[in-house]
């Protein structure tokens, strides 16, 4: 009864739950990005990250039978990844967008082969707080019931903001990110700042993929990930480098993807493929209107290669 | 005096300046074949650590990827077939990057342009087969990944989006549309488990090239290569377009017309990894379905960045990728390694690449413009 009385308001419910659901790994690697980006680097391998750090929180979860376990293992191999970004980059003509490239493909390619023996097993899940006992609808539970790690994530973004603004580590990732010049005046090495904030961004995007193998959808393939790394490196432009607005961003994404299964679940399944592709179309769009031929983009870090 | 000296010390240098111009050309030549070769060979002694890790012999993988790939007639011929769409691919990569950009997108354009060419086929079939069926389908391929790929240009140069991210996302635009096609209108309703367009009859397919067992994919692939070195390096248009990606400001500054340069390379790069999907349908699958996503449109992306952007190195890179991709199922039989193996060579070997870019300009044997500063130091003595 109650699933024919909530009728069609299933859709936005469905759109809500799933703008939490799938906008977790969304902050995640944006976050990670933008810590990378301010220091004035681009890092585009965190697709590859990504899909590592979902296979190995994967693996670690399965073999120690802890979640968290598994997080903590995704956190190291993505920061072993964002380290050796940074190393490489740090040579004089190594391209950073190209080095990115690379590492996408390597952290797939390793990530299918060493995650082969593990499509079959099972692991623990990570831990929902139900926040929606109050509804006697099953929806709405389901659609509150809330992964510890979105709320990490929120805590998060206000932590990040608040220490670019606030602290000297803030302000350091500032500087070397404006001015590789003005950072060595400082008595800064830029290339060490650089090697941290991607090591610190490529831990942060495993956690995403930590929460994609380990709760939502909750299991390891070689389809887990469908460009969530690439399209939070997009995200960070559209959110002007500002943690914040990669919060926000990152609600609007999942609620895009979230658009496709929303609408199966009241029986639309025309076009389900377009609807799947509706977060890229979006990510396009929010691109073509942020960006300028002309003027350079406010608050772009101003030693990033990407606007340059 | 004085000017007999002259005379002497200007006709000695121009003498020297003859003698050197070969050994300089040379030089500069080398540089590349002798960085790449050694980057290859870095990317190799990395994986084989790897392969030593999880107690695999590095010696049994060479040995195989040799046998599967090169060391007979037959497996040649496969690395041949293999080598076909990475040419095409490639080459999506490698225009566009004489201009300065990155493209990557040419998976997306690879299976939109596979599906045009099936969708042109499905009416043309009842009214002819053979050369005009392949002409359509060949310019229904390129013409729809073109202008896929001329969006992503267009994107850049009138709007500033950066044209790494637009090209990949509209890969899996492009990928969903595809889907959504093929499940779709374009089904062919007898394709059960496998959604696919209508398939073409056998006197509609490729053949195989005189004497051999390669389909004539291989030998158009090689051609288009022929034909894009022929514009970069010898044509007017050729050497705008390296003007603009030398220096884009100088460029506008020359006059040259940088938006028509960006959009007609990215449409002529698009249009080869269209080409490339056309292949694919006419020649391997017979007609466009979920198979012709097959990762060429990555695996190209490595070929022009080892070829350094050159379209005539990119034969024999795509041919030398091509043959380990065909030794990849020797490789997991003999070795028990799972088929993501070619992946992880392939990511070591495109990082060691890019990490040995930074040799460039250091070692003297190859920059005459250091032995042109000794010199001029040992005559300032």
């Amino acid at each position: 009864m109650e699933e024919t009385a909530l009728g069609l308001w299933g859709v936005p419910l469905a759109i809500l739950a799933g703008a939490i659901r799938v906008s977790t790994p969304f902050i995640f690697v944006s976050l990670g990005e933008t810590l990378t980006e301010r220091s004035g680097r681009i890092n585009l391998g965190l697709e590859g990250t990504l899909v590592f750090g979902a296979m190995s929180a994967y693996a670690v979860a399965v073999l120690t039978q802890s979640a968290w376990l598994g997080v903590l293992a995704a956190m190291m191999a993505g920061a072993v990844f964002g380290l050796l970004h940074g190393f490489i980059c740090k040579f004089p003509k190594v391209n950073d967008i190209a080095i990115g490239i690379a590492m996408m493909q390597f952290g797939l390619g390793l990530a299918f082969f060493l995650g082969k023996p593990f499509i079959q097993p099972v692991a623990p899940k990570l831990p929902a707080i139900p926040l929606g006992n109050w509804s006697s609808l099953p929806q709405v539970q389901a659609a509150l019931t809330i992964n510890v790690l979105f709320i990490v994530g929120l805590i998060l973004t206000f932590s990040i903001a608040w220490m670019l603004k606030n602290t000297r580590v803030g302000l350091i990732l500032r500087v070397v990110g404006d001015s590789s010049d003005a950072a060595r005046a400082m008595g800064i090495n830029p290339n060490t700042v650089r090697l941290l904030a991607t090591a610190a961004g490529g831990a942060l995007a495993a956690i995403g993929g930590a929460y994609l193998s380990l709760f939502y959808p909750g299991s390891w393939n070689e389809r887990i990930s469908s460009g969530q790394g690439l399209m939070a490196v997009a995200l960070v432009i559209f959110a002007r480098w500002n943690p914040k607005g990669c919060m926000f961003a990152s609600l609007l994404f999942g609620g895009a993807g979230a658009l496709g299964p929303a609408l199966q679940s009241v029986g639309v399944t025309q076009g389900y493929y377009l609807f799947y592709a509706a977060p890229y179309v979006l990510t396009l769009i929010i691109l073509i209107m942020t960006s300028s031929p002309t003027t350079r983009l406010s608050g772009a870090p101003e030693e990033l290669s990407l606007t340059k | 005096m004085a000017a007999e000296i002259d005379i002497s010390s200007v006709a000695s240098a121009t003498r020297r300046f003859t003698l050197s111009r070969l050994q300089e050309e040379l030089a500069r030549r080398l540089e590349p074949l002798a960085i790449t070769f050694l980057a290859i060979l870095a990317g190799m002694g990395l994986f084989s650590l790897f392969l030593l890790a999880l107690g695999k012999s590095p010696l049994q993988f060479v040995q195989l990827v040799y046998a599967g790939g090169f060391g007979t007639w037959f497996s040649l011929q496969n690395a041949f077939s293999r080598a076909a769409p990475l040419l095409l691919t490639a080459l999506c990569v490698a225009l566009p990057a004489r201009l300065g950009l990155t493209v990557i997108g040419g998976e997306g354009a690879l299976a939109l342009g596979g599906l045009g060419a099936a969708a042109i086929a499905v009416p043309m079939l009842s009214v002819s087969h053979g050369w005009p069926l392949w002409i359509a389908m060949g310019i229904a391929g390129s013409v729809v990944g073109g202008l896929w790929i001329a969006f992503a240009g267009a994107l850049k140069h009138y709007r500033g989006v950066n044209e790494t991210i637009s090209s990949l996302l509209l890969t899996y635009i492009g990928i969903a549309v595809m889907n959504h096609l093929i499940e779709g209108v374009l089904r062919d309703p007898a394709s059960l488990n496998k959604p696919s367009t209508f398939p073409l009859p056998a006197d509609g397919m490729f053949g195989k090239i005189w004497g051999m067992d390669v389909h004539w994919g291989f030998a158009i692939g090689i051609i288009c290569c022929v034909l894009a070195w022929v514009l970069i390096e010898r044509t007017t248009i050729g050497f705008a377009a390296r003007v603009s990606g030398g220096n884009l400001r100088a460029a506008q500054i020359q006059g040259l017309p940088v938006g028509k340069l960006i959009v007609g390379f990215t449409f002529l790069a698009g249009a080869f990894a269209g080409l490339a999907g056309m292949i694919e349908v006419a020649a391997v699958q017979g007609s466009a379905n979920g198979s012709i996503i097959a990762g060429y449109g990555y695996t190209g992306i490595l070929v022009a960045f080892l070829a350094r952007h050159n379209p005539l190195a990119i034969i024999p890179v795509s041919i030398l990728l091509g043959g380990v991709a065909a030794a990849g199922g020797l490789i997991q039989r003999r070795m028990g390694l799972p088929d993501a193996t070619v992946l992880v060579l392939q990511g070591t070997l495109f990082i060691s690449v890019l990490f040995f870019e930074t040799l460039y300009g250091r070692f003297k044997l190859f920059n005459p413009e250091m032995w042109r500063k000794t010199r001029a130091g040992k005559d300032g003595e």
